[in-house]
């Protein structure tokens, strides 16, 4: 190392080139936390109700579960006496988060994902948190018959970098649409098939098929180049990709439905391609086939009671959650909505009233089924040894219609405390804004068909 | 003549009324015995008895004699409740909301008063046995779209024609006030463009409003003098609009950001309209000692909607009807829904939980609507002489766990179905199962 005037130069932008490194591998780091929970009433879902008993949290994992824990040095306590612990609700259906929701320009648009338009300014999330939500399953809409890759995201409210919003290890899904949605948008929107609803068949078998022959010219491909190093691969196409990877089960299918038959239409398709795993949404008529679901083993993630809103669900029951439980499929309730999923503690105590579900069946809908039906089940959507702490705190029970959440913890940090809250709780506010707009309510707050309105304005119809 | 009489009596033994699950709608003699009584309006009575003569409640108490000619129902261990009243909904009015042909709320034009909601309803609409099984018995239904779209009309949900649902000819006139709020996240306009839409729309409610007063001025001689003066012109906004100015019928303002709130109450004031309701209100807390001071009644609702403002505490829709009410503002609670106005014991229970309490937020949906609306000595609460229009529920009706046993409307005993409950009953166990499954088809392209 020379001394004098070139170590003068060179040290500064050594220190400049260190300190940026340091800071872009801090920013990859996602907060953990720990904290002692005491005397609460845990609704562990999978393991009964507990009385009185202390969690301990521990680098961001429910480290133990018992009574009368104490609390390592530096942890802090949070007394939750009278007061009820739940495993966070997981929304397995929602648009928050994302600045855009539809590549509504094609019927199959299966690589384009949202995962590219993450937003944490949100402040959806941070009132979903207020309702007890941890993680939700931010999806594309449901203009396509196969749309875009979806991003199962932790409400790690407080964040400014969108890449801390993913939960790492979250299985890939990707989401499709049947019926209404994508013949509207295509077929009566821009004279493309699918018109009906045997185009949309037609345009997933045609999919499937040219991505079946995409898949076989790599294979064959790669067997070549074992032996000829001269060997030319064929040529990259990304849509085909993703389609191919759904084929091998390394995409989870997440498909948009309502009628029956179109989900039978559907689960034979699956089987004609051999792949075995979907969840079904919304799938208001899966009430009309829970044996064909089951025997499946097809999932189905329901709203509590929307229904009449569109033809295809004009023949609903809100019994359709209860019926689906009861016939053996893994059945979730989701949101769809920034306003539902403030309280789908509430919608999911509706199957209470119609259907008569048990506390921990109703409770299940929004904890370990979402989080079985996102294969995240080994790390969310219970109360146990060695899961996430992502926690949702009530002043009563959560299937009542008076809980109101005290405080949600994401990974053992609380994110939401009903005590902490000044009321703005923006992350960025712009200088320039004189006056906030109000914005009205309008009813029906689903992001699914967003977008599309624009495509008149692209295509000059 | 005995044997006469005996076999008249065996006759009528045999052809006795079905019992309680028969599915069509019976007036008669009931007793409600050892029941919970919630009265709204004079406390809360146990093991009580209410008796239903035809169509109102003729006796009410602990200490009542049961009717001999009565069939007695026994509610040992249940509540019985007044029905709920949602003051502001298109229930009846819409089947399929994404089909035009089936919607019936929104004429063309926007001075459109004359339109009556009442005669557009469909008596057999899907969502009305859906919304009565949960309590909901009476709805106020209201066309949209426009500044003036038309009139709106209290119905019960019972009756084979708008006739027989109509509830104490409750009639009242919509005003669209013009608005300054974003009418969601799809209305793109500048905020140029908001202002200027707001400036035409003002003047255009001001010159109507003016027009209508000559008119009234013109009618009122024209009655005071039919031989001499002429009949005025066939003007039907203007014809509309006359009971308004008279004060004989209400006029409804949906109003919600608090500017618009503001401008309304000024306006109110100006034109001294004299009986005035307002409605919507999701940025009434911001406002509310102006409108307690105007002593303007309020129909709020949604509850469960999102906050107007991305500053405002997560809670402000849920907790704004308390606020409000604390402020000394009458409030009644409204969904503003359409199929699933059965929610409306959930919007109250949500108020109750933020602020207002639950004996406050029942009364938001049984007595102060039927205040508001004038029909108080009808419904909205169980004393006798009124309307037996009630249900009787196994706990709290804003708890989702809490099951109905039953329903009356105007003293009609009605089965507690829907095509919701008889999807359910049809397919909790499907018949066939799977055990009709055919062969798979061969390979398709």
């Amino acid at each position: 190392m020379k001394t004098g005037f070139h170590s003068l130069l060179l040290s500064p932008a050594l220190l400049l080139l260190a300190s940026t490194f340091a800071v872009s591998v801090q920013a990859q780091e996602v907060e953990r936390g720990d904290v002692l929970i005491q005397h609460a009433t845990v609704l562990t879902v999978t393991n009964g109700t507990l009385n009185d008993t202390d969690i301990l949290v521990q680098d961001g994992k429910i480290a133990r579960i018992g009574q009368g824990l104490r609390a390592p040095n530096g942890v802090e306590t949070l007394d939750a006496t009278g007061m009820y612990v739940m495993p966070g609700i997981i929304d397995a259906h929602s648009h928050i988060a994302i600045s855009n929701v539809n590549e509504s320009t094609s019927p199959v648009t299966a690589h384009v994902s949202v995962g590219d338009v993450l937003d944490p300014y949100d402040i959806a999330l941070y009132r979903a948190l207020a309702g007890g939500v941890t993680i939700s399953h931010v999806m594309h809409g449901s203009a396509n018959v196969i749309g875009g890759q979806n991003e199962t995201i932790k409400h790690r409210y407080g964040v400014k970098d969108p890449a801390l919003l993913p939960m790492d290890g979250a299985p890939r899904t990707i989401k499709f649409a049947l019926g209404e949605n994508p013949t509207r948008v295509h077929g009566r929107g821009s004279n493309i098939v699918p018109a009906s609803r045997m185009g949309v068949e037609f345009v997933i078998r045609q999919a499937f098929s040219e991505a079946q022959r995409y898949q076989e010219a790599w294979d064959r491909y790669e067997a070549r180049r074992q032996n000829d190093a001269r060997a030319i691969p064929p040529e990259y196409n990304e849509r085909l990709e993703v389609i191919a990877a759904i084929l091998k089960g390394e995409i989870l299918i997440n498909c948009h439905s309502y009628r029956a038959d179109e989900i039978l239409m559907l689960l034979d398709v699956l089987r004609d391609f051999g792949v075995e795993r979907i969840t079904f949404q919304h799938v208001n008529e899966g009430f009309k086939i829970a044996p064909e679901l089951a025997a499946f083993g097809a999932g189905a993630s329901v709203f509590a009671d929307w229904w009449a809103y569109k033809f295809e669900v004009y023949y609903s029951t809100a019994y359709n959650a209860a019926i689906l439980t009861r016939n053996g499929v893994v059945t979730s309730i989701n949101s769809d909505s920034q306003e539902l999923d403030r309280h789908l503690y509430h919608e999911a105590a509706k199957t209470q009233k119609y259907g008569d579900l048990s506390d921990d069946e109703a409770l299940a809908l929004i904890t370990i089924n979402p989080a079985r039906q996102l294969g995240i089940a080994d790390r969310v959507g219970s109360i146990e040894m060695g899961k996430d702490a992502d926690l949702a705190i009530f002043n009563a029970h959560p299937l009542s219609v008076y809980a109101v959440a005290q405080k949600t913890i994401v990974d053992g940090v609380v994110r939401f405390d009903v005590q902490a809250d000044p009321d703005d709780m923006r992350l960025e506010v712009d200088p320039e804004t004189p006056v906030e707009t109000a914005f009205l309510w309008e009813g029906h707050d689903d992001r699914c068909m967003e977008g599309t309105d624009l495509l008149g304005f692209f295509t000059g119809q | 003549m005995n044997v006469l009489l005996i076999f008249f009596f065996a006759l009528r033994l045999v052809i006795a009324p079905a019992p309680d699950d028969a599915a069509k709608a019976r007036q008669g003699v009931f007793a409600l015995t050892n029941a919970r009584i919630v009265t709204v309006t004079n406390g809360t009575l146990e093991n009580a008895t209410l008796v239903i003569r035809n169509d109102r409640i003729v006796a009410l108490g602990t200490d009542v004699a049961i009717p001999a000619d009565a069939e007695v129902i026994d509610c040992a261990g249940l509540t019985i409740y007044p029905g709920l009243i949602d003051s502001g909904t298109q229930l009846g009015l819409i089947e399929v909301g994404s089909l035009p042909e089936t919607s019936d709320a929104s004429e063309i034009g926007d001075l459109t008063p004359q339109m009556q909601a009442l005669t557009a309803v469909n008596p057999n609409g899907m969502a009305i046995p859906v919304t009565r099984v949960n309590g909901v018995t009476t709805v106020l239904t209201e066309p949209s779209g426009g500044l003036l779209p038309g009139t709106a009309a209290l119905i019960n949900l019972h009756g084979y024609t708008p006739e027989q649902m109509h509830v104490g000819a409750v009639e009242v006139v919509k005003l669209q006030f013009p608005r300054t709020g974003r009418r969601g996240r799809f209305d793109r306009r500048s905020e140029e463009d908001v202002k200027k839409a707001v400036e035409e729309a003002m003047k255009k409610l001001d010159d109507t409003w003016n027009q209508a007063t000559l008119y009234a001025r013109i009618d009122s001689s024209y009655r005071a003098n039919p031989e001499k003066d002429r009949r005025p012109e066939y003007v039907p906004a203007m014809i509309a609009l006359l009971p308004v100015l008279r004060g004989e019928r209400p006029l409804m303002i949906t109003v919600d950001a608090s500017a618009d709130i503001e401008a309304a109450l000024k306006w109110v004031k100006k034109h001294n309209i004299p009986n005035v309701i307002f409605t919507g209100l999701s940025e009434g807390w911001r406002v509310a000692d102006q409108l307690a001071e105007a002593g303007i009644p309020c129909l709020v609702g949604p509850v469960l909607s999102t906050p107007t403002r991305d500053s405002d505490r997560y809670d402000k829709a849920y907790a704004n009807v308390g606020l409000m009410h604390q402020a000394g503002v009458k409030v009644a609670i409204r969904t503003g829904e359409t199929e699933n106005v059965r929610n409306l014991p959930y919007h109250a229970g949500f108020a109750a939980a933020y602020g207002l309490g639950k004996e406050e937020a029942l009364r938001a949906v049984t007595i102060v609507p039927a205040e508001i609306f004038g029909v108080s000595d009808q419904i909205g609460s169980l004393e006798v002489g009124k309307k037996a229009t009630l249900f009787v529920a196994d706990g709290d009706p804003f708890e989702t766990r809490t099951d109905i046993h039953h329903l009356f409307i105007d003293g009609y005993k009605l089965p507690l179905e829907s095509r919701h409950t008889q999807l359910y009953e049809e397919f909790l166990h499907r018949v066939p199962g799977l055990e009709k499954t055919s062969e798979q088809v061969g390979e398709r392209p």
